[in-house]
């Protein structure tokens, strides 16, 4: 049997589960707020443009919009300044292979209960690292924290010095991204910086350091806690927008049972 | 500045025909009109090929105009004549085919007015009735007529002291009258006390004081008394006639009418005074306009109609028969015939032929007609004098 | 003295609700000049500018002299009760439902008689103060009211008929996180408004102003203006309840066209305030305009709060304003489309509001308190048009006088 027909077998017989990391595209799923006078990201709409009936006797469908950055997404390089440089850092232009590979979940639910701020630090990875063995080199890294449990203004969670979540200290994204030379960062959250990560330095590490060095980004996911630690696959593919820095999309783990 | 009008010498009036009113009609103003027309050439003997001058009067010809009747009709008259004045149509259209047929433009002038009434037409035809009425009249409570007329009556009992009885006296004289009429829409008797009790319409107007709209027409012919001898024809001759529009337009409503300007003309044309008069015939849309007109013809002073009737008997054997068919009052209001009513039955009154409701001996009338509410007022007023040989 | 109107008892739903008629529409050319007066509740007549007679009804040449100068001027609205009837008969549907009527003829001071509507508390041959507004066929029509203010005297059929009046009515503020809605809710409950809601959009959003909206009574809704569902949601949920409702949806910022360097902003400015606008009617309006003869607490208006820039483009803010230019123009087809059913829409022309996003303008600025008064006010008097705040006023001042004179002053070329 090829690895494919028993991958095939296997997700027909359960013993290969196919987890939904997706929220649903929906006008109410929130999105990243900016200051005022800053662009806005725009909501996710739908228009019916008929349904069954005298614009469409026979069929119904819908006119959509919203943002590269809307629902659960992807951040292509280019969707950050440090790297509008990186070579192959848009959405059409990612290599096909880089949209199924390997990911590790550290699970921060704990810490993430007890404080809304709550950062992961280096030494939380080398926590993991010492339970789980080292992150692979070239892997997916999610922070899960069940912050997807969350609904409506308490996931957003902004307060008048702005919104509160959790999310990487400067210094665990370099280890990430230096050290360990990941694929890519995915959280829970509406992004894949903590609420509060405009007052690091650099402002927003995660987007900073992970798109500069051309690394990817994944956040508003969900159901990361049926996720083991280790072993399970990725399968993250954008849409291929043209000179695109991101694109909602379905987000699928392959975990073996 | 007036010169002296030319007297209506030599002008015959023949052949009244009116045709029985009905409620409603599925038939046209044409078919109407075309009976009434055909009822005085017959009487008259003339063929429709041969008549040459035709005026008629109708609201419900729409989409055609007298022009298109003469196709439809088979007329190729070499005078026409087409008379938009409602109420006033009658005398006014006489006015008119007398001096054509004076001068000598055609033999004979028939004079015919028409209408349907088709269920809802009544409501359709107000509603396009004026610029006016349509700009500042309907957008208050859509009264129609009743409602310009509640407002005048309120106005005339207000200013002269009129009561309801002044005005019921007139209605209910009408109805005996109108009993004698086997055309009349009305056919019960009407006591003062029913007119009292009748259902409010628009205050201080109730029922009886409001005509129905109904389906008829009236149609007469004007030639030469030597023609109308020749045909040996009963006939009435013009002592004189009068017609004013707007008049009084700063009077903020309407207590007088236009006769007022040149009543005094007619009555010297005509060689009588009211008193002369064996019937009187006013234009009855509502019985304040006819208190109106026995003021202004001058049988009365302004402001008095009310004690002047109140001591007379308007019945066809009274001492001052008025409106003796029944009027539109009792008899129907066909739309533009209700300007014909009064004239064609003083016609056939002045010439012996009134039948049930002729007025023993009667030689002199006076016709007046009062038409086209254009916004608060009716605009149109005209009078005649006519004289026959009496019955 | 008028009865005071009760609070209606609950429907019977087994009674057909009353179908949506409106009085006679047809006016002449001329006629519609009454109209424009009325919009504003303004009460005018043409006056002859040859040799003064004051005209009416509407005319193309003056009675007295034939001079087809007519001008429109206000006229001191006084005048006495000459004569009336009581309308108990008509062959017109409105009024037939509506009898009996109270009509009569009032001699203006200033000239002509007018047969008008009469106020109840109008006594017979009295002094009376005449008033132009919209009746349900949004045409100008005369009211005579008693010469001094009388007690419930607005519970008036008549005045009933013709104005917007909140008083046991359903409002529906559109946008709660406008910071003119708690005014807003507050002028309307102290107009008797019977119920208040008010539109709350992306509620995982904070919302500061919930409690003050909840301590007038309000019940906040889910609703934003540029989603379809939840405006279908909304129309399902409450769209036979709302009587009125006053859409005060605004999305603003500064920047006209080249400044902009995108078109987002605008994007967003059309898809709340233009097309905003579209989605709501479309969602609410079929409802409310088959309510417009549903008893005391019918449908009666339709309120829009625009920009006075809609008049005129100020470029600071133009994409802004074409967003209004564009919310205005669809109001005037709303407005059409809202014809056959007698309800009203009522726009509220602002100018600059004191607010964040006109921050650094200069004053006089408009209040929220202002703009709520003048949105009742407005109702109170069935307007069309209502312009609030000195300068909406000065602007339509100008924008009458002459607009393209005041598309080159408001880039300052007046001066």
């Amino acid at each position: 049997m090829s690895t494919l027909a028993n991958l095939a077998s296997n997700i027909a017989d359960g013993s290969v589960k196919v987890v939904d990391l997706t929220h649903t595209l929906d006008p109410d799923f929130p999105v990243i707020i900016l200051p005022p006078e800053f662009g806005q990201c725009a909501r996710f709409r739908m228009e019916e443009v008929s349904a069954y009936d005298h614009r469409g006797p026979g069929w119904k469908w819908h006119n959509i919009s919203m943002n590269e950055h809307t629902g659960t997404h992807f951040d292509a390089p280019s969707h950050w300044i440090s790297g509008r440089d990186v070579p192959m850092g848009a959405v059409d232009e990612i290599p096909a292979d880089k949209l199924v590979g390997p990911v590790v979940v550290i699970d921060c639910s704990e810490g993430a209960a007890q404080d809304d701020d709550f950062e992961l630090t280096p030494q939380i990875i080398e926590a993991f690292e010492a339970e789980h063995g080292r992150i692979p080199e070239d892997a997916w890294v999610l922070m899960r924290t069940d912050w997807s449990k969350r609904s409506g203004a308490a996931y957003l969670n902004m307060a008048s010095d702005g919104p509160h979540s959790p999310g990487p200290t400067p210094d665990a994204i370099r280890l990430l991204v230096e050290d360990r030379n990941i694929r890519g960062f995915g959280t829970e959250t509406v992004g894949t910086d903590a609420g509060q990560g405009a007052h690091y330095t650099p402002p927003y590490p995660a987007h900073y350091i992970l798109h500069g060095a051309g690394k990817y980004g994944l956040q508003c996911m969900c159901n990361l806690d049926q996720l083991p630690p280790t072993g399970a696959m990725l399968v993250a593919p954008p849409l291929k927008i043209k000179g695109g820095t991101g694109s909602p999309l379905r987000v699928l783990a392959l975990v073996e049972n | 500045m007036s010169r002296a009008r030319q007297s209506y010498q030599g002008v015959a009036l023949v052949a009244p025909t009116s045709i029985p009113y009905q409620r409603y009609s599925i038939d046209t103003a044409h078919f109407w009109i075309a009976r009434a027309l055909k009822g005085s050439l017959d009487a008259a003997g003339i063929a429709p090929a041969d008549l040459d001058g035709f005026s008629a009067a109708s609201f419900s010809l729409f989409p055609d105009t007298v022009v298109g009747l003469t196709q439809h009709l088979g007329l190729s008259p070499r005078w026409l004549d087409q008379i938009p004045m409602g109420g006033a149509s009658g005398v006014v259209a006489l006015r008119r085919a007398a001096r054509a047929v004076q001068a000598g433009d055609a033999d004979v002038v028939a004079c015919v007015a028409g209408d349907t009434n088709h269920i809802d037409s009544f409501r359709q035809l107000l509603s396009s009735f004026s610029r006016f009425s349509q700009d500042a009249a309907y957008p208050y409570g859509f009264g129609g007529p009743n409602a310009v007329f509640g407002i005048l009556t309120d106005h005339y009992m207000q200013t002269y002291g009129a009561t309801r009885e002044d005005f019921g006296r007139i209605c209910v004289a009408q109805r005996t009258n109108a009993l004698k009429n086997p055309g009349a829409v009305m056919t019960k008797p009407l006591s003062m006390d029913q007119y009292l009790a009748g259902r409010p319409i628009s205050d201080p107007i109730t029922l009886f004081d409001c005509v129905m709209p109904c389906a008829g027409s009236e149609a007469f012919l004007v030639m030469t008394v030597k023609e109308a001898e020749k045909r040996q024809l009963p006939y009435a001759t013009v002592r004189g006639a009068i017609e004013r529009h707007n008049a009084h337009a700063d009077d903020p409503i309407q207590l007088r009418g236009g006769w007022t300007l040149d009543i005094d003309e007619l009555w010297q044309m005509s060689g009588y005074s009211p008193i002369d008069m064996d019937l009187v015939q006013t234009y009855d849309d509502y019985p304040v306009i006819s208190m109106m007109q026995i003021e202004d013809l001058g049988f009365c002073k302004k402001g008095h109609a009310g004690e002047f009737l109140c001591g007379k008997d308007m019945t066809v054997s009274g001492d001052f028969p008025h409106n003796t068919s029944g009027g539109q009052l009792s008899g129907g209001q066909a739309g533009a015939a209700g300007g014909f009513i009064g004239l064609v039955e003083a016609i056939r009154q002045v010439t012996g032929q009134a039948g049930p409701t002729q007025v023993k001996g009667a030689k002199r009338a006076v016709i007046s007609g009062f038409g086209m509410v254009n916004y608060d007022r009716g605009v149109c007023t005209a009078a005649t004098v006519i004289e026959g040989g009496g019955a | 003295m008028t009865d005071p109107i009760q609070p209606p008892p609950k429907k019977n739903p087994l009674n057909r609700s009353w179908v949506s008629t409106i009085p006679p529409a047809a006016r002449s050319r001329a006629a519609l000049g009454l109209t424009a007066a009325a919009a504003e509740g303004r009460f005018m007549l043409q006056v002859c500018a040859d040799c003064g007679a004051t005209q009416y009804p509407p005319r193309d040449a003056c009675h007295k002299c034939l001079s087809i100068d007519l001008p429109w001027q206000d006229i001191i609205p006084t005048g006495e009760l000459l004569a009336e009837t009581t309308i108990r008969a008509t062959t017109d549907i409105y009024f037939r439902d509506r009898l009996p009527w109270r009509a009569g003829t009032v001699r203006l001071d200033a000239g002509p008689p007018m047969i008008c509507h009469i106020h109840g508390d109008v006594k017979p041959y009295a002094r009376v103060r005449l008033i132009n507004r919209l009746d349900r066929s949004g045409q100008g029509v005369i009211l005579a009211l008693p010469e001094k203010d009388t007690p419930n005297m607005a519970d008036d059929p008549h005045l009933r008929a013709i104005s917007s009046d909140p008083s046991h009515r359903r409002v529906l503020i559109v946008d709660g996180r406008n910071p003119n809605t708690p005014d807003f809710a507050k002028a309307l409950k102290d107009a008797g408004a019977a119920m208040i809601l008010i539109g709350l959009s992306e509620d995982w959003l904070p919302f500061q102003g919930r409690k003050a909206l909840e301590d007038v009574g309000a019940q906040i809704i889910p609703l934003d203006v540029t989603d379809t569902k939840s405006l279908q949601r909304l129309a399902g949920e409450f769209g036979g309840k709302i009587d009125i409702l006053i859409n005060n949806a605004r999305y603003i910022r500064p920047g006209g066209v080249i400044d902009r360097t995108d078109t987002n902003l605008a994007a967003r400015e059309l898809e709340v305030n233009a097309l905003g606008l579209m989605r709501l009617a479309q969602a609410l309006g079929p409802a409310m305009c088959s309510r417009t003869a549903d008893g005391t607490n019918s449908a009666v208006a339709w309120v829009n709060i625009l920009s006075a820039w809609a008049l005129a483009n100020e470029p600071s803010f133009g994409s802004f304003a074409a967003s209004q230019a564009a919310a205005l123009s669809l109001s005037q087809s709303l407005r059409a489309e809202f014809r056959a059913s007698g309800l009203r829409l009522m726009n509220v022309f602002v100018g600059p509001t004191d607010d964040e996003w006109h921050q650094p303008l200069p004053p006089p600025k408009v209040t929220p308190a202002a703009i709520a008064r003048d949105v009742v006010r407005g109702l109170h008097g069935g307007f069309e048009d209502v312009f609030c705040g000195d300068v909406a006023k000065d602007l339509n001042e100008r924008f009458r006088r002459n607009p393209k004179v005041l598309e080159r002053e408001m880039t300052g070329g007046g001066v």
